[in-house]
């Protein structure tokens, strides 16, 4: 998922018809009303060629890769009974799937949102050796396969590995336990907060933070007054970005997780077991929960952007 | 750019952090990226050629490991093209005309981002599997297309669907209509207005999206994993390859192809890193003609 998309400006909509409207409003308001009297409500024909074959093939495009198989998911769901798809989605297992996924997407981006303002201030802030190169760094998880960083993160936290013998000594297991979905996730969700603040920090006035402080606030109440306010909408955009990613990871997941069964075992791991054991029922019947929620979490994030734009429209 | 009133000396030390802070901030930040991004990536190069250059070379050059390539390849260059296609016809329709259920339309392009991986190869098992909707008819005419290549191109082609729409939409946007209705109303044809006004205007955010759409492509597990079959030198992609060394224990030669992998994904970094500052110097030129 990319961030930081580029802001609409206004003009975007404005066509020639609009210009002339608003020039010749300019120079003569009952003018401009004799001479465009159904400015407002008329919907203009543009002059651009293309828009039935463009729009055409983008319908069938989407139809076809995307709607009509997703909707496979939704009717092969609906043959089973009301009972049957509960007992399935609500088993044991598969419940302590959900705790899983959903408990550690949730730390994983409670700890993304910590530290990507952190990183994001750190980038945008400071002037250091190597910030050119962190900063480009940061896409790496949206780049890397996710199979090869779950090999690396494995190899990196198991008991022998170079951060795994650090923490072995101190009682702390990685590999192989739900913390190492943690690890996982985190990485995976790494760019999101980073990617939303980033743009919002580099745009803050700073005459906003002088003036406060000529007004005595300290720096600390500077950040939490003044700054954080500010930036809150966009933490939160990021925040549910890396969530909505890492309830549906897998490829790094798996190789580090330990995969037991009730323990640490993912959801999307559940679904691909049910196929093994060509229980294709059950698989379809945890998918459409899973893809419930990740429609609702869509929503979401689209309503945040919107917001997030907003503000950040408001302060320009 | 600097404002017309100058802050006092003063209020400039005071909105800023100490010395002290600023460097346990940084310090703080750089340990996190190290930890996390740094370290996993000289990891993956590190053991990979931990026994040796001929051990690495020897694990690349195998068979197998070269069907994978191949077919990592191919998949990457049918995705890549499709949705290159995609993204141009569905940003001309977005950006450039006013329709009803718009933004409806640019959600709905968003949903495989939201769709976990596994459940994009699942849904292709429903329909084109051996139970699924054309399992049947698929085996009466001896064709395969789930735990074969047409299955893998089909995952891969839904995971990157959004890539380069989702760069155009907002771009082509911002550009509004107005350079393409002067070319049509001088009496360029569609096609001639398309080339040489609007492709050249967003040539950066559409090089941008193959970049990342490529990377995507090359490297996807999750949906490929469930829609594969995992036949050795038919249908391995180069992640599945990794995965099956690594459970068998080869870690030099999983490590050695793992490394490939992230050699391009540093080689998508650059690019985009590249692009990225191609782009703001295009952007910064067009603000100083208009200013």
């Amino acid at each position: 998922m990319r961030v930081g998309s580029i802001a609409v400006s206004g003009h975007a909509e404005a066509s020639m018809a609009d210009r002339d409207f608003m020039i010749a409003r300019a120079f003569d308001a009952e003018g401009a009303a004799i001479l465009y009297p159904r400015k407002a409500t008329r919907r203009r024909r543009s002059v651009l060629p293309g828009f039935g074959l463009s729009l055409g093939f983008t319908i069938v495009y989407l139809s076809l890769i995307v709607l009509i198989p997703l909707s496979a998911a939704f009717i092969k769901t609906a043959t089973l009974t009301w009972p049957a798809f509960v007992d399935i989605v609500t088993a044991p297992r598969v419940v302590a799937s959900y705790r899983l996924t959903f408990g550690a997407s949730f730390g994983a981006a409670a700890i993304n949102t910590v530290f990507g303002l952190l990183v994001a201030w750190v980038l945008v802030r400071y002037r250091f050796p190597g910030r050119r190169l962190a900063d480009a760094l940061v896409d790496l998880p949206f780049a890397l396969p996710t199979a090869v960083a779950g090999i690396a993160l494995t190899g990196l936290f198991a008991a022998n590995g170079w951060i795994g013998s650090l923490l072995d000594p101190l009682g702390i297991k990685v590999a192989f336990t739900p913390l190492g979905v943690l690890v996982a996730l985190t990485f995976i969700g790494l760019p999101f907060v980073v990617r939303t603040v980033q743009p919002v920090l580099e745009e803050l006035p700073r005459e906003l933070e002088e003036a406060a402080a000529t007004l005595g606030a300290s720096r600390w109440s500077i950040f939490r007054r003044v700054i954080f306010p500010i930036v809150l909408p966009a933490l939160i955009t990021g925040f549910a970005l890396a969530f909505a990613r890492a309830i549906g990871e897998y490829g790094s997941v798996i190789f580090i997780a330990g995969n037991m069964p009730m323990v640490s075992e993912i959801t999307p791991l559940v679904i691909i077991t049910k196929l093994e054991q060509y229980d294709y029922n059950g698989a379809t019947a945890v998918a459409v929960v899973m893809l419930v929620v990740s429609f609702v979490l869509l929503l979401a994030i689209n309503a945040l952007q919107a917001w997030t734009r907003r503000r950040q429209g408001a302060q320009a | 750019m600097t404002p017309a009133v100058h802050p006092s000396p003063l209020a400039k030390r005071a909105s800023r952090e100490s010395g002290v802070t600023r460097w346990l901030l940084i310090g703080t930040a750089l340990v996190f990226l190290t930890v996390f991004l740094f370290l996993p990536l000289a990891f993956v190069f590190v053991t990979g050629l931990k026994k040796g250059l001929a051990v690495y070379l020897a694990a690349i050059v195998e068979p197998d490991a070269l069907a994978a390539i191949r077919l990592t390849l191919l998949t990457a260059a049918i995705a890549v093209p499709l949705n290159l296609v995609f993204g141009v016809a569905a940003a001309w329709a977005i950006a450039k005309f006013s329709f009803p259920g718009k933004s409806v339309l640019i959600t709905l392009i968003d949903l495989p981002f939201a769709v976990s991986p596994v459940i994009a190869g699942l849904i292709y098992v429903l329909i084109f599997g051996l139970q699924g909707w054309f399992g049947a008819w698929l085996g009466d005419h001896d064709m395969k297309i789930i735990f074969a290549v047409p299955g893998i191109v089909l995952a891969t082609v839904f995971v990157t669907f959004p890539f380069v729409a989702r760069e155009l939409i907002p771009l082509m946007q911002a550009q509004g209509t107005e350079q393409e209705e002067a070319a049509t109303v001088l009496g360029a044809r569609g096609w001639q207005t398309f080339w040489r006004i609007t492709l050249p205007n967003v040539k950066w955010g559409l090089l941008y999206g193959v970049i990342l759409c490529n990377a995507r492509a090359m490297g996807e597990f999750g949906a490929v994993s469930v829609v594969s079959g995992h036949i050795r030198g038919l249908t391995n992609t180069l992640p599945l390859h990794v995965e099956i060394l690594y459970n068998e224990y080869q870690f030099a030669a999983a490590f050695a192809c793992a490394s490939l992998l992230a050699l391009l994904a540093l080689v998508t970094l650059a690019l985009k890193f590249g692009v990225e500052y191609r782009a703001r110097e295009t952007r910064h030129t067009v603000q100083e003609i208009f200013e």
